[in-house]
Order: structure tokens, then C-alpha cells, then sequence
């Protein structure tokens, strides 16, 4: 089946994004990223530690940008100039590599977007040529907002970041998904595989998650169980589900030809 | 030799004067490695690492990719 997802004219084959945060080594990242399938994965930038092991090996070494679209995040920053400056800095890291995750966060507890802050970067990276894939609330007017500033796809949460709550507000993606063109990507708050199920059900384009991997008891089984359930929840989406028929049950055997019956 | 006082990642270190940013790199032992570089707010691009020379006063970022989401 030719079913591709399409960001910013490349096509990939899996709907599933993964993190590459909170694994307990590179090994783990490793095994876990290869186990979703996933294409594309997220990476933050941080400082160097000054003075750091110089014989430490990098995530880039691990996760090497000739086999995945790494996508460089703006997690923790909450300014549009922060985030900004931290996009030209992944592009600068990466050789002119464009396409990035733009997050800016409106509080430290809730990690809940800021998207006053977001529109304004958005408008900023777009302007520089960058490809903005964007975080946001699942606000069906901010996520056209964002789309007619250019942004590559929008990447609602379904709940907070690292909650595991999964799609708390399925009314509101699909209103988000009847909206906008581009690709929507469910980003944040799913908890184990049926979560990812349902949005791909909803008419989500993909999935991203990290915790929802990398917290579970054995992150590389779940990263194939996640593989499954977005592909299993995708294939259910394009085979359009039966219409539910409250008060109305069908039954799926004959009705006819039923032992001892006396209607024939 | 004069001495010029440059914050780097947060923390101020002492330097020689008219240090490049090649040399500062190598003197945090990162030469070789992935990394990128902000001065002032600007991004310095790998090719003029050598041509660079810091003045006192000077705010560097210097960062690498790490795992996150």
C-alpha cells in the first residue's frame, strides 16, 4: 500500500516519530529507536559540558543523520528568542539542516505551550527558511494560524508532556484534522499503545512520543508495540470504520435457518 | 600577556588575548567534534572558527545534540 506521510515534500514510510530522551543509555536509544521504526526522531540541544570526557561518544554517532531525519527540538525554552536562537544554533549543528521542532512552553509545571510565544517564533524561523514543524495546544484557530504562517505541520498534544494521560480531547483534534492541510501530528501525551491507536483513528497523520517509550518497563517492546498500534490505527482510519449503531444491534450470523425455530 | 575575561555556557573563563575560537575549542578539548557556536547572539560558522578573535567581554554558546523529545 502506497501510504506515505508527506513533510515538507519527503515522503516516509512510518507515521510513528519517536524522542531520544530519557533512555537509561545510547544502547537503549539505539535498540528502542530501531525497534519503533521509527524516521524521524527528536534531539535537543544543550550546552557542552565544559571539560566533558572527550572519548564519550555523541547521540550523532549513535543516531547517525545519514540514516534518520533528525529533528532538532526547542524543549525547555520559553521565549520566542530563545527558541529561535536555539533552531539557528541546530541548523548550524546539523549543516544547514532545516527542518526542526518548535516548542515554546508556557509554564515549568504544566510544560503547556506558550502560543503567543509560538506564533511569533514560527513567524521568525519561517522567515530564516526554516521547515517548522510546530507544538501547540489542540486550538483549532492556532493550529490554522499557524499553518498560514507556513509552518510544515502542526503537532497538537493530545495531553501534557510526559503525562502518559493519553487523547483527553478527541473532538478537538479531529476539529484541529478537518482544518488544517498539512500533516497533524499528535505530539505529547500518549500513554501506552491504544492511545497511539486512537489517534491514528481520529485522521492524525503520525504520532510523536518519547516517555510514553522510553518510561515504560521495557521501552523496547514498547517501542514495536507502538510501531503496530500507530500502523494498526492507520490502516483502521483508511478502512473507515462501521458507523455505530447505538440501540440497534445487528447480529453477525444468519438470522434465518436457526435450530427449533418456528419462523422458518 | 594580557588576559580577557569570557563567559562561555554560563561561566567565566580567563583567556589569552585575541584567542581564536579555534583555539578555544581545542582548549575545551571539543576539537573534532559536533558542535555549534553562538557569540553575542550570532552564530559563528564553523569556516571562520580560525579568522574569529574574542574580545573581553564576550558571551559564547557552545552546544552539541543530546536525546530529548
Amino acid at each position: 500500500m502506497n501510504d506515505k506521510l508527506i513533510i515538507a515534500g519527503k515522503s516516509y514510510s512510518s507515521r510513528l516519530l519517536v524522542g531520544t530522551g530519557k533512555y537509561k543509555d545510547f544502547n537503549e536509544t539505539r535498540t528502542a529507536v530501531e525497534a519503533s521504526a521509527a524516521e524521524i526522531i527528536t534531539i535537543a540541544i544543550r550546552r557542552s559540558n565544559i571539560g566533558q570526557n572527550p572519548n564519550e561518544p555523541s547521540l550523532l554517532e549513535i543516531l547517525p543523520p545519514s540514516k534518520y531525519t533528525l529533528l532538532p527540538n526547542t524543549a525547555g525554552c520559553y521565549s520566542a528568542e530563545d527558541a529561535v536562537r536555539t533552531l539557528r544554533l541546530a541548523r548550524e549543528l546539523l549543516d544547514g539542516h532545516s527542518l526542526v521542532k518548535l516548542e515554546v512552553l508556557g509554564d515549568p509545571q504544566s510544560l503547556y505551550p506558550n502560543v503567543i510565544e509560538t506564533i511569533s517564533a514560527a513567524k521568525t524561523l519561517v522567515a530564516e527558511g526554516f521547515q517548522v514543524m510546530v507544538y501547540t495546544s489542540d486550538d483549532p484557530i492556532i493550529a490554522r494560524q499557524l499553518e498560514d504562517i507556513g509552518c510544515v505541520a502542526i503537532m497538537p498534544l493530545a495531553s501534557l508532556i510526559g503525562s502518559g494521560m493519553g487523547i483527553l480531547n478527541p473532538w478537538n483534534l479531529q476539529l484541529i484534522i478537518e482544518r488544517v492541510q498539512v500533516p497533524v501530528i499528535v505530539d505529547a501525551g500518549v500513554g501506552t499503545a491504544s492511545d497511539a491507536s486512537i489517534a491514528m483513528e481520529l485522521g492524525c497523520d503520525g504520532v510523536l512520543m518519547n516517555t510514553a517509550i522510553a518510561g515504560a518497563q521495557q521501552p523496547v517492546l514498547m517501542a514495536s508495540a507502538m510501531k503496530q498500534a500507530v500502523e494498526a490505527g492507520r490502516s483502521a482510519y483508511l478502512a473507515g470504520r462501521m458507523p455505530k449503531k447505538l440501540y440497534s444491534a445487528s447480529p453477525s450470523s444468519p438470522t434465518a435457518g436457526i435450530i427449533g425455530s418456528t419462523r422458518g | 600577556m594580557k588576559v580577557i575575561t569570557v563567559n562561555i555556557n554560563g561561566t567565566k573563563r580567563q583567556f589569552p588575548e585575541s584567542i581564536s575560537v579555534a583555539s578555544l575549542i581545542e582548549e575545551m578539548e571539543l576539537t573534532g567534534k559536533r558542535i555549534a557556536l553562538e557569540r553575542n547572539g550570532e552564530i559563528v560558522p564553523r569556516s571562520s572558527f580560525a579568522t574569529q578573535k574574542l574580545v573581553e567581554g564576550d558571551k559564547l554558546e557552545v552546544v552539541v545534540a543530546v536525546g530529548g523529545g
